[in-house]
């Protein structure tokens, strides 16, 4: 394959000429700003032309330009189907990610279920999934990416069946099992024990990608930027992480997989890897962004005694299987008060139990770290074992005996229903920008089922690389040389040259938490106008503070050059989710607004947001469910 | 809950410069892991300390694989203790910087 070998720029340095202001930093740079703008670059430092940077800008330019049909970008479920499926129509396929491949996203943290009419516990419909769908969407759902999602979904599950993900089956092995999560009409939801579904499908999926000599994976890459030329998108930009060394990445299609933005919060079911940086690269590139106010938390997150070597939200199944019970300070089975839960059951939808527990703390209830109990004590121990065996010897080294204590449990950011808008066939309003997996908004809605996002991340994954193969192979011919994304575009990411004082290093680690904290604070699930506002004037006092150029460069893995960059995306994304949240005057599905509670017929309208002459533009639109319904 | 305070011994550097040693006294709850107290010196004392994780709690990415007091562990699994603890990258894997090594599979490096 032409061009995908890279050196290291090894003795790439720091570069101590002295820059005394502004003018002479631009008179440096050898990218006009016009042309920064164009690229969509917002606020990236050109290169120095000092003659030694120039000499080796001019070296790693060469040296780490790749060019592919398809990239991808992001290695979690979405993107390694992605990849797949563009390779099997015919592409040459890079599939960057900025953690190790299969790894650093959601996919392999997710312990519970996915959600698909296959019919194997009793007789289903993808009609019926949809509708369950709808109905958890609030009237928000896009129903063309809602119908896909379920209706893709057996063939999916069912390849992956094929290439031995492992789903439970009944204990004669007679068919598939399926839990009936919350919300859902009936049993739906395949999982592969133990808490295991995501390490299983992400394994799968890594091992269906290891023969196939047509996707180049590459790990360690940071993207920064969608390149653009001419209002199409040419591929993307960045930096590897270990070297410093910048990137240039050529591509006929380009597809962001690269998941949600729950890092912006301080309590988080996320890696560190997902603070949005697919909706700000995707907006900066010129697609437009939809329903980026409903953020979903998940009610029951542990959150005493710290539990180590296990994800937080790894109480749900347990629920599943065995009820369990939640209950405030004074022993009070308190969630029947909100909803229809019965003693011991669980059927409870996200948003309901997310009010419920909050109420509680709120009025004074809550457990001794900020939450609720969770208990398991009235289900025989020999019970929980036969459910959950492996996962009861983790708890017990956690000091955790189910048997004898309740854990306490609050919410917890997990999934972000908007996202990139794209079409049925993945595509943004950007020829050649494609998404899929968490980072598209539309199919969930206001709120989303549980076990639909993993279908989600397959079966658009699959849609999205089949869609972008066919994208680059039809402009093929329409490709220019001009078209490389130049390096001297991320120069920020470079570990070429730095002007002293272009940015602080110190500061940019405790400015990442606090911006967690005023997410969690103020934008959380539950809004008021003047919480919001506030929200927005400190986000804007935060990016004043950050500033426009990343900080010095001090050699590889630098982690505060990262926080640079992730802040730059972080308090992009962050203002989105707060501007779309503070023009929603009414409560629906994952937006509460406390000072507008209940659901509006004329809010029935999907918010969807731009970057503009320099500003966030956002508006509304008649949701496509009502649209269609007409 | 009673704060206690763990000691951490960090062997710093680059690939080539000479190996130091440097001390952070780090706070923390009982119950608390390693990487809890990593993170919690780049917040408070240290922004450049070098180290590599993902998800934090689930131990499902293996990223923060190093060395603790002498044997190979997960840094998001391993618990804090009062008093020293040494931390140290991983002996076999080529030094990145700090605690972090090149762990990723050759063929998915960008520069193999
Ligand atoms: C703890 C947890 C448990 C869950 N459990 C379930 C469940 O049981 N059932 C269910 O249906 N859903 C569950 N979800 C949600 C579901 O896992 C995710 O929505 C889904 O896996 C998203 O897949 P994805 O491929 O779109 O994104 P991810 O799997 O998150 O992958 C995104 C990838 O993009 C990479 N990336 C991000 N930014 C960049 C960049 N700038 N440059 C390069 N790479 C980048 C990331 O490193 C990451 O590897 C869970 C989520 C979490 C966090
Ligand atoms: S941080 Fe992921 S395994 Fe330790």
């Amino acid at each position: 394959m032409r061009g995908l070998e890279g050196r290291p720029a090894r003795d790439a340095g720091r570069c101590n000429v002295p820059f005394d202001d502004a003018a002479s930093l631009r008179a440096k740079l050898d990218v006009p700003s016009a042309s920064v703008q164009e690229t969509g670059l917002l606020s990236a430092v050109p290169a120095c032309r000092c003659p030694p940077c120039a000499a080796k800008s001019g070296k790693s330019r060469v040296m780490n330009e790749l060019d592919c049909d398809v990239l991808v970008i992001g290695a979690g479920g979405a993107g390694m189907y992605a990849a797949l499926s563009a390779a099997r129509a015919g592409a040459r396929v890079l599939l960057v990610d900025r953690g190790l491949i299969g790894r650093a996203g959601a996919t392999v943290m997710a312990q519970m279920t996915v959600a698909v009419a296959l019919g194997e516990e009793c007789p289903d419909t993808p009609e019926a999934h949809l509708n369950d769908t709808l109905a958890a969407g609030r009237g928000l759902c896009d129903p063309a990416l809602a119908r896909l999602l379920v209706e893709d979904g057996p063939a999916r599950i069912r390849e992956m069946d094929a290439w031995k993900v492992g789903w439970a089956r009944a204990e004669d092995g007679s068919h598939i099992r399926q839990a009936h999560a919350p919300g859902h009409d009936r049993p739906r939801c395949v999982y592969v024990d133990f808490l295991n579904t995501g390490p299983a499908v992400s394994r799968t999926l890594r091992t269906q990608l290891n023969p196939v000599s047509a996707v180049r994976r590459i790990g360690d890459i940071v993207i920064t930027d969608i390149a653009t030329h001419a209002g199409r998108a040419t591929g993307a930009v960045g930096f590897e992480l270990g070297s410093g060394a910048a990137v240039s990445l050529r591509a006929g299609a380009t597809i962001i997989a690269t998941g949600g933005l729950t890092r912006l919060y301080a309590r988080n079911s996320a890696s560190a890897n997902m603070g949005g940086d697919g909706y700000a690269l995707a907006l900066r590139a010129g697609a437009e962004l939809l329903d980026m106010e409903f953020v979903q938390f998940f009610p029951i997150g542990h959150l005493a005694p710290r539990l180590i070597g296990m994800d937080p939200i790894m109480w749900d199944p347990f629920r599943y299987k065995l009820g369990g019970r939640l209950l405030n300070r004074d022993g009070d089975e308190f969630s029947e008060r909100y909803g229809r839960e019965a003693s011991g059951r669980y059927n409870l939808t996200r948003d309901v139990a997310t009010y419920a527990i909050f109420k509680e703390v709120e009025a004074g209830r809550g457990s001794p770290a900020g939450g609720a109990f969770l208990s398991f004590t009235h289900v025989p121990e020999a019970e929980l074992r036969r459910n959950f065996g492996p996962v009861i010897d983790r708890l017990a080294k956690n000091g955790i005996d189910l048997t004898r204590q309740a854990v306490e449990v609050a919410p917890i950011a997990h999934y972000h229903m908007g996202g990139v808008a794209v079409g049925p066939d993945m595509a943004t309003r950007v020829p050649g920008l494609y998404a899929c997996g968490e980072a598209v908004g539309g199919a969930n809605g206001a709120n989303r089922l549980s076990g639909n996002a993993i279908t989600e991340a397959l079966v658009f994954g699959e849609v999205a690389g089949r869609h972008a193969a066919a994208h680059a192979r039809a402009q093929g011919a329409l490709r220019v040389a001009g078209d490389a994304p130049s390096l001297s575009l991320v120069t920020g990411a470079a570990t070429l040259c730095r002007p002293e004082g272009a940015g602080s290093r110190s500061g940019l680690a405790s400015l990442m938490t606090r911006l967690q904290a005023l997410m969690a604070e103020k934008v959380g699930p539950f809004r008021t106008h003047d919480k919001l506002a506030a929200a927005l004037a400190e986000l804007a006092a935060m990016q004043a503070e950050l500033g426009e150029a990343p900080p010095p460069a001090a050699g590889g893995y630098d982690m505060a050059r990262l926080d640079w960059y992730d802040l730059r995306n972080m308090l992009l994304v962050a203002r989105c989710v707060a501007e779309a949240a503070i023009a929603r005057k009414e409560s629906r599905g994952a937006h509460q607004r406390e000072d507008l509670p209940g659901m509006l017929p004329e809010w029935e309208a999907n918010q969807v947001i731009e970057w503009r002459d320099d500003g966030l533009r956002l508006k509304r639109r008649a949701a496509l469910q009502q649209r269609e319904a007409a | 809950m009673t704060t206690q305070i763990a000691e951490l011994h960090i062997r710093r550097g680059e690939p080539g410069d000479a190996p130091r040693e440097q001390v952070f006294n780090v706070p923390f709850e009982p119950g608390q892991s390693v990487l809890d107290a990593l993170r919690w010196i780049r917040v408070h004392a240290d922004p450049d300390l070098a180290f590599r994780f993902s998800c934090i709690n689930a131990n499902a990415c293996k990223e923060c694989m190093m060395q603790i007091d002498g044997k190979v562990g997960y840094a998001c699994t391993a618990r804090l203790v009062a008093g020293p603890m040494q931390v140290a990258p991983l002996a076999n894997k080529a030094l990145v910087r700090d605690l972090v090594t090149e762990i990723a599979p050759p063929e998915e490096r960008l520069f193999r």
